[in-house]
């Protein structure tokens, strides 16, 4: 299993003589590290853990660009002509949908979608212990689902391999992300973005107040050309006078089209309850007598379903970003992926440097010093893969300074458990069954491998 | 806090003999339950009773948290006329009652659990999965 092989390696602490390495240490020891520092999913942080957007988010700047540009075409070319001979009221209008639009597109893409925090060793060990007491006595990897009641309905939870735990109904893990999502209804590319139950009503309210803009700009650009051929010009010359309204004609004619079905499409999955995940797949869709009969979720009345899904509670972060990682548990050694050009180069330099650094923080040795060659092997493809993935050059340097220390801190002890379990005295007790827990090596490696690789999300561009 | 302090030390201190995890109960939704079933580690420790009417308490303190009612709905509509902007200075009614559950389980570990050597563990820092219970050797009762 990840936390049971997984080496720290300190690259810092490798690249630089023992002394200072030393200080570095204990410099890193003394800055206290925010959780979201070592995040094991595919997230980037920006405003030290205020903000959250998934890896791939290169399509959202394409959307605000694209309605930036088509309302400051509107503003400057079509308000001007439609204030004098219309109304005042339309760049009004126009401005407050504008603000609206990117408000919630904003709040959409930056707001965390409801990850579910990866269980800890003991809990992953737990809910093993308790399937391994139910089946034979020899292991066997644990089941993929578990079956339970939910409102009088037989429902089927599944067993995520990379969070350890059986996910709570309706929650789906999200590759892109690699986080496991409550309420998943899917991951939007063009808000960078999963969709989830904490910014799901953001989303709509994104897309509901797209659609009125959209319709809003066409209406208004139409009008526009039409008054102008009213005024005795024909239609090339008017628009040859507006050559803007073209572009805003073409891009709100298309987007229409999109943006209008998306909101149907929402706006009857609000209604009956249900996220675009079920209704793909088609959870309920076999179940159905009469409507809504087969959704256990469904309060069997629109109107609650709209106001349960939108103006139901907000629900908390469950990731706690900005939290500080408990002391005990900022192991100084970092992670083995940043800044990875000589990583391969000296993998074994890194194990006994980590495990050096690891029997500094702990209790017992004897565990670790077993684990250590288990680790060897899969650090250095990790180390190579990482490399490749993505060049030190993206490393920004931050004004603080302190990119380097995030670098080596984030994701760090991967898994403030592992740390964590350093210090108990319980770790024997543990141990057993995390090993017993871990799935078959080639399982773990590309888990490890689809893990680990986007840590590199963690640095914040600055 | 002086009990913080001490129930802190008391943990680095003592040995966690072992971990109880309470899972989530799913029978009626998506809704944050958890399950009353006593443990069976915890039989030598604590009552059925008292564990019960913790589990019980809280989670009547989640469901007021997601409870849907006209307060819900105001704050919600408001938000949404706000543009979610409200949010950057308000509350949500949901953060108020995590503060009380944190306030709840606080004083229960003071009054009931830490003298029997148990360590209730807040389940928002566990992502509202489980209610961790720590289970400390004896021998830390002694000191």
């Amino acid at each position: 299993m990840k936390n049971c092989e997984y080496q720290q390696i300190d690259p810092r602490a490798l690249s630089v003589s023992p002394a200072s390495a030393q200080n570095h240490a204990e410099k890193k020891e003394q800055r206290p590290v925010r959780k979201w520092e070592v995040f094991p999913g595919k997230n980037r942080f920006f405003c030290d853990g205020r903000i959250i957007l998934a890896r791939q988010s290169g399509v959202l700047p394409m959307t605000l660009g694209l309605i930036v540009v088509t309302c400051g075409l509107f503003f400057a070319f079509d308000c001007p002509f439609l204030v004098e001979h219309l109304t005042v009221f339309i760049p009004v209008i126009g401005v407050m949908l504008f603000g609206f639009v990117v408000v919630s597109l904003l709040r959409t893409s930056f707001t965390d979608p409801g990850i579910l925090p990866r269980a800890t060793p003991d809990e992953a060990a737990d809910i093993e212990k308790q399937i391994d007491t139910s089946g034979s006595s020899t292991y066997r990897p644990p089941p993929r689902t578990k079956e339970i009641l939910i409102n009088q309905q037989v429902v089927k939870l599944k067993y995520c391999f990379t969070c350890k735990m059986f996910r709570p109904p309706r929650t789906s893990h999200c590759s892109l992300c690699d986080n496991c999502v409550e309420r998943f209804d899917h991951h939007c590319p063009w808000v960078g973005n999963c969709v989830g139950k904490r910014n799901y009503r953001f989303f709509y309210s994104f897309i509901i107040s797209l659609s009125f803009l959209t319709s809003f700009i066409f209406g208004c650009v139409v009008t526009h050309i039409t008054l102008r051929c009213q005024a005795g010009k024909s239609l090339v010359q008017a628009i040859q006078q507006s050559p803007a309204s073209v572009v805003e004609v073409v891009i709100c004619f298309f987007s229409i089209w999109s943006i209008l079905g998306l909101s149907g499409f929402h706006t009857y999955l609000v209604a009956s309850n249900l996220t675009t995940n079920e209704d793909i797949k088609g959870s309920w869709s076999s179940k159905r007598g009469a409507e809504d009969s087969g959704n256990p979720y469904s309060h069997n009345s629109i109107i609650t379903n709209c106001c349960a899904t939108l103006c139901g509670p907000m629900p908390p972060s469950l990731i706690d970003r900005r939290g500080f990682l408990p002391s005990d548990q900022a192991i100084p050694s970092a992670s083995e992926i940043e800044l990875p050009p000589f990583v391969a180069k000296n993998d074994t330099h890194m194990c006994t440097q980590s495990t050096k650094d690891v029997l500094e923080m702990m209790v017992h040795a004897s565990d670790f010093n077993s684990l250590c060659p288990a680790g060897t092997p899969k650090t250095a493809p990790l180390g190579l893969e990482a490399s490749s993935a993505e060049p030190p050059s993206t490393e920004p340097s931050s004004p603080a300074g302190c990119s380097q220390h995030h670098t080596c801190q984030s994701v760090a002890a991967s898994w403030p458990p592992f740390s964590k379990r350093s210090k108990r005295d319980s770790l024997h007790s543990i141990n057993p069954a995390f090993r017993l827990a871990s799935p078959s090596p080639p399982l773990s490696r590309t888990s490890m491998i689809s893990g680990h690789e986007p840590e590199f999300g963690f640095i914040p561009p600055l | 806090m002086a009990e913080t302090h001490s129930l802190q030390d008391m943990r680095q201190q003592a040995a966690v003999a072992a971990k109880v995890f309470i899972q989530r109960d799913y029978t009626n939704g998506t809704v944050c339950q958890f399950q009353t079933k006593f443990p069976s580690e915890l039989e030598t420790r604590i009552d059925k009773q008292q564990f019960e009417e913790t589990v019980r308490t809280l989670n009547n303190l989640y469901a007021e948290a997601e409870k849907l009612g006209s307060q819900s709905y105001i704050e919600g509509c408001l938000a949404c006329l706000t543009a979610y902007t409200i949010f950057l200075c308000m509350e949500t009614h949901y953060e108020k009652v995590l503060k009380k559950i944190a306030k709840y389980i606080q004083e229960q570990n003071d009054k009931i659990y830490a003298p029997r050597g148990l360590l209730l563990t807040d389940p928002i820092e566990r992502g509202l999965r489980v209610i961790e219970i720590a289970i400390f050797e004896d021998r830390s009762l002694t000191r």
